[in-house]
């Protein structure tokens, strides 16, 4: 691989285009060819070795994630003055856009209006360096705490019920060295130093007092009467890296549960027991497959069981069956494979039983809110076909002579569910127009509903298509190689100038903010103070004294000395119209 | 592109400015220290034998002072060229002589160890001039070079450039046709012959050859070269090579291989038979080949050992004598209570133990004989806070926990939450009751971590206001409003790269890359001195374990050897071909070791300054070192993720512990020296069981003489827990003195 990999390093330069492009972003134009080669060549050395000096301060940094500061600190190592600006500790602050035959790679800028800037509220301080310590291991054996990783993590779960004869060898890297961090007797120390080959490792099924007492806590709160606690204890089930022992109890728990629950028609209870199912399948560090057997009929039977409730007319059992097949189906998109088909036998099942003329409302509602969820193919290929046939039957439930009360509210609740999942798929499988006439050739009965809340639902693709469009059109990073040549060749100042030069000689404000949204504290929000002045002191004077006030303004006024190293003017240069340009950079420091 | 005019101006006046400095023959000239590159030059230069080459250079450096009209300079070289020459025990001699490669001269001064400091101070004004003129050359050369020329001058003989590749077809052909027991030792000739092969292309003009050279050829250098290529690869023109670090290296060091004699003649017949000129010059000129009789080795001895920017250290440069025993710790009374008890704990203290078992039947004062003279090196006296300290050290060693296989340590992890700054340097006191941490902005932060918070020494004016007669006065002197949980040290202008603490928890050190090594107190929470010496980012510092001297290293190639009373450094270890990155005192306090981006670990003796090891063996640049506690081995982690295990005594590889797969920045033997704990950028500490490790080695006399390793095969063995975090490196360890293990990192969410 290191063969192949070399002598690419070799030959990377950068394009004479890009050459070009800075030239012309100075103003030097025509630019002849060999020169645009020769220093490309040039330029390209001396980003490498500027790169080179760069991973030395990330390696000392102890990081993995080469930064702007790294190459800053490789410049003036060099001896040339680092690139002033480029603050951005988390994302690379590059834009990319193309058009008439260019490509291009911008700094995106937006202008920003002062006073919003003094009239937003600040930005949450972010919180100061503290120390927390915690057990890593205690004589040998790493304790199941929030710090600390999950003791058997999902990957090994996974193989191991996926493919438990892939034994995990000793001194293997991972399976090994968390088996050894799990518990590294003495014992299986040694067991490991003969060599032996074991084909499962042992695993504990007694629970120790502590996870006794969690697993009675937790279940009496899942099902207790409670709301507060229930919410901690799934919070719980949903977190808590440490349950992997305690799953095997768990999943009987639910499946016995629902069992008895069924018969008792307590549907209550029946949609605790489905929100503990949810929390288990929402934990990150477990991994259900191998419980399946057992959750599954559970929820199943939440789905399609005739009666969920005491009183069926006036409880909504719906509401159950509809989070039930949610479950289902996100059981289905995580667990399926090739071995246990789980997807394919469940539409078989819920397929067989809707099929069935004899099957009552609530079951058929189930069958296909179940279908449903699988995705809009189940629906096209399995639903759509059987609409006309459905739409006659709920007609003859609605017009025909009164069967009874609860036929009647399931034959319409299958009707919204119907209209509901189909809408959205018919949108866009069918071609406009949406003739009412033609949908009722097509689906019958249904025909006309469906046509309204197709139009709807086109309606609605639209609007999120535009907002959607809006969004992603700008955002396209560049690789890390070509900003590591953008910001050098930045240093020379002249890549950035089209978009200074297009300034108008008042005062503007240009902000970026580095943070993203999922960091807690921001780091400091930077400001570039940037104007044009042609020569005459006094628009330089009235420049300063708005920066002063509005820094007044942020109460950061100590950062404002100009002496002090955290203003620098990053450059001056001459622009062919003589007009002398200054940038500022000021940065303020969040106490 | 104006950027690189920039810099281009930026140098010349940086350059204006270093000269200007020179001129001023000031105090703070060592500030001005060589830059990148020459430094080893620099050394060479003054090695006390002053040879042939020595001469030439002398004269080079002169005709460049000439040019540039240093008038001053080029009389104070004469003076000094004639002086050094005869009169060798000059300390400034002595500490920049240190770079000449490790000829083992234990020089003639070795034994009046206390002279040390006195001449140190005697020589001060004397040491500015001494090292100006080969400063001028590291400073120019370094930059501008206007003497390339002179530098590379070797490589201006030249042969057909389209033969080149014939050439070292053949001898690839004729490596590949040799017998099996020679090919893995002829092989090494590759890797420097292909390099130097290519630089005289490119130093002739001849780019494109060049580049079909390298692609030609480079696939068949070994993969640990990979990062040595990747920059020569980028240098494609002549001018490219001015300035360059690593082509300088290659050009100013031999590259060393070692090659049993009958491999050699082997190579040495088949050059001369097919009148291969160009590569016979190449070897005869940039290689050093090390012959020994006697079996070649294999090629997994060679992989061993091999991988460093310079080939291996040179069998001769391994032989001095290294003292590695441990200084006698001295006689303290212990008060009052159960003494018989607290004598017997001492023999299972690891520091003392050694000394305390051999005196153990007699109670005599005989030493250790592998320890250095008490006196070697002078220490500072024992203060009665110290003796204290000592004390409570023994106390708490009767509770320390003994380590093994079969009863590892407890481990608990310090994280630092919130470092969006970044985390960059972690030290622990050694009674573990202070954590420091330095930050890629620049500030110290110190953290107690027992109940007792951190308090300032009053105020002057407050502070006489204090009676102090009375009993308590420790107490009074500190400021019970300042109590804080941790204190926040400014005063760095660049990230902090390396933090120690004095073992009387006194002072604090940190590096930093603004150039400077800081010395604070923990009294006041007050900068006390800069130590301004390294002009370059200063990657790492230590204590030594007695206090009063301390070591830096950093990226200007040069460790330096301070007092904290004294503004300029004792000694300049100057050697090594790239730079520093860790730095450690052996418990001794007699030797330093300085692990490097070079891919070699130097030991350095304190008193003569001479380098009396260079280990080679890592395939990366070595960020964490740890000696072992009595003081025979040592272990080095590196990017490559593997721990090397030395023998000090022998100067050999012990030991190879692979299984980390990033850059192990922590290693620290228990107090015992039963298990060596690692941890690493991946996110895990390992536990390895050293006494295995070294037990199985079997030293007997011939691996000694030749240095022919036989690593055991299998370290999986002595792997005896694993244990990840969530997502936080590994970025220091430290065993308690009751030998519970403290983990420190930044949590990276």
């Amino acid at each position: 691989m290191a063969e192949e990999r070399r002598p690419k390093q070799c030959t990377v330069v950068l394009p004479t285009e890009s050459m070009k492009a800075m030239a012309e972003s100075i103003g030097v134009g025509q630019l002849q060819e060999e020169s645009c080669a020769a220093l490309s060549e040039e330029v390209s050395y001396r980003i490498k070795d500027i790169a080179q000096d760069a991973l030395k301060f990330m390696h000392h940094g102890k990081r993995c994630k080469l930064t702007t500061s790294d190459i800053d600190h490789a410049l003036k190592l060099k001896n040339v003055e680092p690139l002033y600006g480029f603050q951005s500790q988390e994302f690379i602050p590059f834009r990319f856009a193309s058009g008439g035959g260019r490509e291009l790679h911008f700094y995106e800028e937006k202008e920003v209006d002062l006073s919003d800037i003094i009239n937003t509220p600040l930005p949450r301080v972010p919180l100061d360096v503290s120390l927390k310590a915690h057990w890593f291991s205690i004589e040998g054996v790493q304790p199941a705490i929030p710090e600390n990783p999950p003791p058997a993590p999902k990957e090994q779960q996974k193989t191991e019920s996926t493919e438990p004869l892939k034994a995990v060898k000793p001194g293997q890297e991972e399976e090994g060295a968390i088996q050894k961090g799990q518990g590294a007797t003495s014992a299986e120390a040694k067991g490991k130093k003969d060599g032996l080959m074991r084909m499962k490792p042992r695993s504990t099924h007694e629970l120790s007092v502590e996870q006794q007492l969690y697993y009675k806590e937790i279940t009496e709160a899942c099902v207790g009467s409670c709301e507060a606690k229930r919410a901690e204890a799934l919070q719980s089930i949903a977190t808590d890296p440490g349950l992997y022992q305690m799953l095997p109890r768990f999943s009987t728990f639910i499946s016995e549960g629902v069992r008895v629950n069924v018969v008792q028609n307590n549907l209550a209870l029946l949609i605790y027991l489905m929100r503990m199912v949810k929390a288990l399948m929402d934990n990150p560090t477990l991994y259900l497959e191998k419980y399946l057997h057992e959750l599954i009929p559970a929820v199943v039977t939440c789905i399609v069981s005739k009666q969920l409730c005491l009183r069926p007319d006036v409880d909504n059992h719906w509401a159950l069956r509809d989070f039930a097949a949610r479950l289902m189906a996100q059981s289905c998109k995580t667990f399926s494979t090739t071995t246990n088909n789980i997807q394919s036998r469940i539409t078989k099942t819920f397929t067989k039983s809707w099929l069935d003329d004899k099957t009552q409302w609530t079951t058929r509602y189930g069958c296909i809110a179940g279908l449903s969820e699988l995705g809009p193919d189940v629906i096209k290929t399995l639903i759509l076909p059987r609409l006309t046939v459905e739409g006659a039957r709920i007609k003859a439930v609605s017009d025909g002579p009164v069967v009874s009360n609860i036929d009647k509210i399931g034959a319409d609740h299958v009707q919204s569910l119907l209209l509901k999942h189909c809408a959205s798929v018919i949108a866009k499988a069918r071609p406009l127009p949406d003739n009412v006439e033609q949908y009722r050739a097509d689906y019958g009965y249904l025909g006309p509903m469906l046509c309204s809340h197709v139009v709807k639902a086109r309606a609605q693709a639209a609007l999120q298509a535009q907002q959607v469009n809006r969004t992603t059109l700008t955002i396209t990073q560049p690789r890390p190689t070509l900003t590591v040549s953008q910001s050098g060749i930045g240093g020379s100042g002249g890549s950035r100038t089209p978009s200074i030069i297009k300034v108008p000689s008042s005062l503007t404000l240009m902000s970026t903010r580095p943070g993203t949204p999922t960091q807690p504290s921001p780091p400091a929000t930077k400001y570039i103070v940037m104007a044009t002045s042609s020569g005459s002191s006094s628009t330089q004077q009235v420049l300063w004294t708005a920066v002063l006030l509005f820094l007044f303004s942020l109460k950061y006024i100590h950062s404002v000395l100009l002496d002090s190293p955290d203003i620098v003017p990053v450059k001056s240069l001459e622009t062919p119209t003589h007009s002398r340009l200054f940038i500022f950079t000021i940065f303020y420091i969040v106490e | 592109m104006a950027a690189v005019q920039d810099g281009q101006l930026n140098m010349e006046v940086e350059k204006d400015i270093k000269t200007e400095i020179t001129n001023d023959g000031s105090g703070n000239i060592n500030a001005n220290s060589s830059s990148p590159g020459s430094t080893s030059s620099g050394g060479k230069s003054k090695s006390p034998a002053g040879s042939g080459e020595d001469q030439q250079t002398l004269l080079a450096v002169l005709q460049f002072l000439k040019r540039n009209k240093l008038t001053e300079s080029v009389d104070i070289l004469r003076r000094e060229a004639g002086l050094s020459a005869d009169a060798d025990d000059s300390p400034v001699s002595d500490s920049a002589g240190a770079g000449s490669g490790g000829v083992p001269n234990v020089s003639a001064d070795g034994g009046d160890a206390n002279s040390l400091l006195s001449r140190v101070s005697i020589a001060t004004p004397v040491a500015p001039p001494a090292t100006a003129p080969p400063k001028v050359v590291a400073a120019s050369g370094g930059e501008d070079q206007p003497d390339v020329n002179v530098v590379l001058s070797a490589y201006s003989q030249q042969g057909d450039p389209v033969l080149y590749p014939l050439y070292y077809n053949g001898l690839k052909k004729f490596i590949e046709s040799v017998l099996d027991c020679h090919r893995a030792e002829l092989s090494q000739v590759f890797y420097p012959l292909f390099v130097h092969m290519y630089l005289e292309l490119v130093y002739n003009n001849h780019e494109n050859e060049a580049k079909q050279f390298f692609e030609k050829f480079s696939g068949d250098q070994e993969c640990y070269y990979e990062e040595d290529l990747r920059i020569l690869s980028s240098m494609s023109k002549k001018e490219h090579m001015k300035g360059n670090e690593t082509m300088l290296d290659f050009r100013t060091s031999k590259f060393v291989l070692r090659i049993s004699r009958d491999s050699y003649q082997l190579l040495k017949r088949h050059l001369q038979e097919r009148q291969n000129n160009q590569i016979w010059n190449i070897i005869q000129e940039h290689l050093y080949i090390d012959i020994f009789d006697g079996m070649p080795r294999s090629k997994s001895q060679i992989d061993a050992m091999s991988g460093s920017l310079a080939g291996e250290g040179k069998r001769d440069a391994n032989k001095a004598k290294v003292f590695y025993g441990l200084l006698k710790e001295p006689e303290i009374e212990v008060p009052l209570d159960d003494e018989d008890e607290e004598a017997e704990n001492e023999e299972g203290k690891p520091k003392k133990k050694k000394p305390k078992k051999d005196s153990m039947g007699s109670k005599s004062k005989k030493q250790d004989p592998n320890a250095p003279q008490q006196t070697r090196i002078p220490l500072p006296e024992l203060k009665d806070s110290d003796k204290l300290d000592k004390i409570m050290n023994m106390k708490e060693a009767t509770k320390k926990i003994r380590l093994g296989p079969d009863n590892l340590p407890s481990i608990c992890f310090y994280s630092f939450l919130n470092a969006y700054q970044g985390l960059t340097a972690v030290d622990f006191t050694d009674d573990s009751s202070l954590i420091a941490g330095g930050f890629a902005d620049s500030t110290v932060r110190v953290w107690s971590v027992t109940p007792k918070k951190l308090r300032r020494v009053k105020s002057a004016a407050d502070l006489s206001n204090i009676d102090k007669e009375s009993d308590d006065v420790l107490e009074r002197i500190m400021d019970e409003k300042t109590a804080s949980e941790s204190k926040i040290l400014y005063g760095h202008s660049g990230p902090v790269y390396g933090i120690s603490f004095s073992p009387d928890r006194n002072y604090l050190l940190s590096s930093s890359e603004d150039g400077t090594v800081r010395l604070w107190s923990l009294q006041t929470f007050t900068c006390l001195v800069g130590y301004k010496g390294h002009n370059y980012p200063v990657w790492d510092t230590q204590f030594s374990p007695y206090g009063y001297y301390f070591i830096s290293g950093g990226h200007d190639r040069v460790a330096r050897l301070w007092a904290t009373d004294h503004y300029q450094p004792l000694r300049m270890f100057a050697g090594h071909l790239a730079d520093i990155t860790c730095t450690l005192f052996h418990p001794n306090s007699n030797y330093v070791a300085t692990g490097s981006a070079d891919r070699t670990i130097r030991l350095w003796d304190v008193l003569t300054g001479n380098c009396v090891r260079i280990l080679t063996g890592h395939k990366g640049p070595i960020h964490s070192l740890a000696f072992s506690p009595n003081g025979k081995f040592m272990a080095s982690g590196a990017t490559d993720g593997r721990v090397l295990l030395w023998d000090v005594g022998h100067g050999l590889m012990v030991g190879e512990l692979k299984g980390h797969t990033d850059t192990i920045y922590a290693l620290k033997f228990s107090r015992d020296g039963e298990i060596l704990a690692s941890g690493s950028m991946d996110n895990t500490v390992k536990l390895w069981d050293t006494l295995k490790a070294f037990d199985d080695v079997e030293l007997d006399d011939f691996t000694a003489a030749t240095g022919h390793i036989h690593l055991p095969e299998n370290s999986q063995e002595l792997l005896l827990g694993t244990y990840m975090t969530k997502s936080t490196p590994v970025i220091h360890l430290h065993f308690t003195r009751r030998n519970l293990l403290l983990a420190a990192g930044a949590y990276n969410p």
